[in-house]
């Protein structure tokens, strides 16, 4: 297969998953979440102040009324932009 | 396993920021060094791939969840040093665009769920070559690699979160570790499942791009 190709269809599975998956995906806490209640340290968590105005807080693009839809579109555009980091990086550090 | 500002103390987040910022240093000069054109599309692919698998949360026992990390995913295909740059990538990302994981917990996060996992899955690989010659980096050893290696670095990253927490003097290391391995030792099948996957696919398209792989080796050297 040719990288290119390769890339296409690996960022479109990427893009897929986050978009299509990420709305059905469990709403349970994770891990270290469950252990932070479970063990009474949850409440010392806090957002720092340039989070307050994360544009996509909580994975969900604000302003969009459907829970699920906020989810997609912030899994659709978060992959896009970490492709388009991590591309970035990659292409700089080369030089 | 993103943990928030606030969990640890200024003295840990500093302690776990320098040796994470000295990994993130260290990959991108050997990125510098040896990244090829085929894997400047692939380090934008894979950092893309495991923030989207980031972002899909299984069901584990009890009303918890569980999500991949993609350290060992990323060591596999881009080499220690690289996955640990990706991870980075990855958590920045997440930490200012979509509020999780902390700021100031930032290096910490990158050495849990980046750093020490891909650490542990390199050692790995070369254990695995230098045990079993060149059968080490066959694709069958390969893939073994990669399911317990992608196991072994969500338990690591646990403990390795459980330490910081401990040190912070948040929670007893008695009380947390113990929670923390058990949870992880869980969430570690399903890394280990999502792991080998994605490595089985892309050995079985591309197997020139992946870094352990030995017909890669020669533009490696």
């Amino acid at each position: 297969m040719r990288m290119r190709w390769f890339t296409i269809l690996a960022l479109a599975l990427a893009i897929g998953l986050a978009t299509a998956a990420s709305p059905f995906a469990s709403a349970s806490p994770d891990g270290l979440e469950r252990v932070a209640a479970d063990k009474a340290f949850l409440d010392s968590g806090r957002l720092a102040n340039v989070q307050e105005q994360a544009p996509v807080a909580d994975y969900a693009v604000p302003g969009v009324g459907d829970a699920r839809v906020a989810t997609a579109l912030a899994g659709f555009a978060g992959t896009l932009v970490v492709f388009a980091l991590g591309w970035g990086v990659a292409t700089v550090v080369r030089r | 396993m993103h943990i928030p500002d606030g969990f640890l103390s200024p003295e840990v987040a500093a302690a776990c920021a320098v040796p994470a910022a000295g990994a993130v240093a260290y990959g991108l000069r050997r990125a510098n060094r040896e990244l090829d054109e085929r894997r400047v599309p692939l380090l934008g692919v894979t950092a893309a791939f495991v923030f989207a698998a980031q972002m899909l949360n299984f069901p584990v026992a009890g009303g918890t969840s569980g999500h991949f990390l993609g350290a060992a995913l990323a060591a596999i295909l881009l080499g220690p040093w690289l996955a640990g740059l990706v991870l980075s990538v990855v958590l920045i990302a997440q930490a200012f665009v979509f509020a999780d994981g902390g700021i100031t917990a930032l290096g910490a996060n990158v050495l849990n769920m980046g750093v020490v996992g891909a650490l542990v899955v390199g050692g790995l690989m070369v254990a695995a070559r230098k045990v079993l010659g060149r059968v080490g980096s066959s694709r069958g050893v390969l893939l073994a690699v990669a399911g317990a290696g992608a196991w072994l670095a969500v338990v690591a990253g646990a403990a390795a979160t459980a330490v910081e927490l401990a040190i912070s003097g948040t929670v007893p290391l008695g009380t947390v570790l113990p929670a923390m391995l058990g949870v992880h030792m869980l969430i570690g099948v399903g890394e280990a499942a999502i792991t080998v996957a994605a490595v089985s696919a892309v050995l079985s398209t591309r197997p020139d791009v992946v870094r352990a792989f030995p017909v890669s080796q020669g533009a490696m050297a």
